[in-house]
């Protein structure tokens, strides 16, 4: 029994890594309507920006964070701006590949700046973990903060969301970007926002992820990238509150399939929970049906 | 009136007849400059991946260019071709002694087999819309992929031992043996592919995409990627033909899997050779190469192939390039801005644009 909690507590804090970076991903398909396959990539820059600071330069730990969330947050602006603003309006798929040639590009400057070796990150995280049921079960404090920044970041962004000004054009722009603009809303300045929130909420996760399971490659935002999008699609992409449930639940399945069926197929049990989830809810679990016309 | 129209169909032809001449003036020069010693060992090596390549990018294009649905799982579909022949070759080695023969049948296997996932993954799949529908092929394509890694398969003298924990579980006998080892894939596969039978399946892909988008089912599946409801109204049937669409490109990227599992000795499912990485790579192909258009997803598949290996003495700098050659030309072909750019001083498309499916409506 304590060997299933401890594993459902694993679970969710796995699964608050990945409901941030969902966060990310959601906000920004949303609002510009495209798939940000880089966002990964952010993710694993954010790790290597506090590798630098904290192991190498040996600043603390929270400064590490800060400049890291900065240079995040910079680095989603630019990206926005240098390949993603010229291709508005073009087809999807344009879009697509050319977030998959940043993804590539980010990706290539880690590798001939850190190399392909295996980097151990130190966990920025110094609270001691909590002892319960008289030992039988440990909750390591990597653990207790993800699942705290986790719960903060919600409610922060969400009411950010609905009672600030940006927020609410940020809702305008995403339901109809053409009348916001018509409403006075600068939709390039709103989409810019969004790709700084998504990219500052990837540095933390990249933090948080990097202290939970200590290696750093220039691949190693790839495949937590891809479940996020896993868990956006989960809940419903474009929702907010959809992002969040998504990403828990994709993170306490990956964990308990792991433990109870089988660790190679894992994954395989994830994106099979996917594909039963959008066969019976086709817009994922809080997605909005969108009604068809002729 | 009818003069044009044998105008309009003629030009057609001719487009073809030039895609699959472009082809075999490609393997005659190879051919003539192997002969002359003039190829590096490099490049003779790279020569069946690269026809890998092209029917990939071809089969795909059928999917996203002319069905217009987005896939992201198509090396699924060429691992599970790739595993299915393997596994019909290493089991055939004595009871089908001619190369040739087992290899032709071992095509013929890799090809149903896919068709017959394509069909398995394509009934649920294609009830789905958009990024949901990409997602979800992307999905199935690390589900195929992961499970293959956890295959044991092996045979002794009592028959065909299956078993997902690992290879003492299956309980051979002394003379056994392995056929799929778990995450080791397969050993000992025969190496039947060559430049030449690549080519020959290159034609053969060719000739049924090509003749498909230029049928009446062709057409039907453009419909449908037009206008799905007109399409419905009048009488086609949506299910039906995107179905068909899907489980050709599945079967054809079996046959690239057949391709590749029988070009080298060892075949494992890797997140390099059967991940969702190698799924964009293809996507990358069709998209540069111009969506819908079959003559430039061979170029793009060629040129995307050879340009890392071409930068190959910038080391690691080499993928950093093909990064911003990526970006770069996404934003000159596809954006409005690169577009009027393009327009202003009438460059010739490098790129396709021109949407070869669309002149024959």
């Amino acid at each position: 029994m304590m060997g299933f909690i401890s594993y459902l507590v694993n679970g969710i804090s796995l699964g608050s890594v990945y409901a941030i970076i969902a966060l990310g991903y959601t906000m920004v398909y949303g609002i510009a309507k495209m798939l940000n396959f880089a966002h990964g990539d952010v993710i694993m820059i954010g790790g290597f920006v506090v590798f630098t600071t904290v192991s190498g330069m040996g600043l603390p730990p929270m400064i590490g964070i800060l400049i890291s969330v900065v240079a995040c947050t910079v680095l989603g602006v630019v990206i926005e701006r240098i390949a993603y603003k010229p291709l508005r309006g073009a087809s999807k798929l344009a879009v697509l590949i050319t977030a998959i040639g940043v993804s590539y590009f980010l990706q290539n400057v880690a590798l001939l700046i850190y190399g392909a070796n295996t980097k151990s990150f130190t966990s920025v995280v110094t609270i001691p973990p909590l002892s319960l049921a008289g030992g039988s079960l440990i909750i390591s404090g990597e653990t207790m903060v993800t699942i705290t920044a986790c719960i903060v970041i919600m409610i922060v962004l969400t009411s950010f969301i609905k009672y600030s000004k940006s927020g609410r054009a940020m809702l305008a722009v995403s339901e109809d970007s053409g009348a916001a603009q018509l409403m006075g809303v600068n939709v390039n300045a709103t989409i810019a926002l969004t790709f700084a929130i998504g990219s500052a909420l990837a540095a933390i996760a990249g933090v948080l992820l990097c202290s939970s399971y200590p290696s750093l490659t220039p691949y190693t935002g790839a495949m937590p990238g891809i479940k996020a999008f896993v868990a956006a699609v989960f809940g419903g992409i474009g929702s907010i509150p959809g992002a969040f449930i998504g990403g828990i639940l994709l993170g306490v399945i990956e964990i308990l399939g792991k433990a109870y069926i089988s660790s190679q197929l894992a994954d395989a049990i994830v994106f099979a929970v996917l594909i039963v989830v959008l066969l019976v809810k086709p817009t994922g679990l809080l997605g909005r049906q969108i009604q068809e016309k002729v | 009136m009818r003069q044009m129209k044998t105008r309009v169909w003629s030009k057609n032809t001719r487009s073809n007849l030039i895609t699959y001449g472009i082809v075999i003036a490609a393997y005659l020069v190879v051919e003539v400059m192997m002969r002359a010693g003039m190829i590096s060992s490099l490049l003779k090596g790279l020569l069946v991946p690269l026809c890998m390549y092209v029917i990939l990018a071809v089969s795909l294009n059928l999917t996203v260019g002319i069905l217009g649905e987005l896939s992201l799982g198509h090396a699924g579909f060429m691992c599970v071709g790739a595993f299915s022949s393997a596994v019909f070759s290493k089991c055939m080695l004595e009871a089908v002694p001619a190369g040739g023969v087992r290899f032709f049948l071992a095509i013929l296997v890799g090809a149903a087999f896919a068709a017959l996932f394509g069909i398995l993954v394509g009934i649920p799949v294609l009830r789905l819309k958009g990024d949901y529908l990409a997602i979800v092929t992307l999905a199935f394509g690390e589900i195929i992929k992961n499970i293959v890694n956890v295959i044991f398969l092996g045979r002794d003298s009592r028959g065909f031992h299956i078993s997902t924990k690992d290879a003492f579980s299956l309980n051979l006998e002394a003379d056994g043996e392995m056929i799929i080892n778990g995450p080791q894939g397969i050993t000992g596969t025969p190496q039947n592919s060559s430049f030449f039978i690549g080519i020959i399946l290159i034609l053969i892909t060719l000739f049924i995409v090509i003749n498909l988008v230029n049928s009446r089912t062709g057409r039907a599946i453009m419909a449908i990627r037009d206008n799905r409801i007109a399409a419905e109204s009048v009488g086609i049937n949506i299910t039906k033909y995107k179905l068909l669409a899907f489980t050709v490109s599945a079967s054809l990227a079996g046959v690239a899997g057949v391709l590749y599992a029988h070009n080298l000795s060892t075949l494992a499912a890797t997140p390099k050779n059967f991940g969702y990485n190698m799924s964009i790579m293809i996507l990358v192909f069709v998209v540069l190469g111009g969506i819908g258009n079959i003559r430039g997803s061979i170029i793009a598949a060629v040129v995307l192939t050879l340009l890392p290996e071409m930068l190959r003495s910038l080391n690691d700098y080499r993928m950093l390039i093909y990064a911003v050659v990526l970006i770069v030309t996404m934003i000159f072909t596809s954006s409005p801005g690169g577009r009027a750019f393009r327009e202003r001083y009438s460059l010739k498309l490098l790129f396709g644009g021109k949407n070869q499916a669309k002149e024959g409506e």
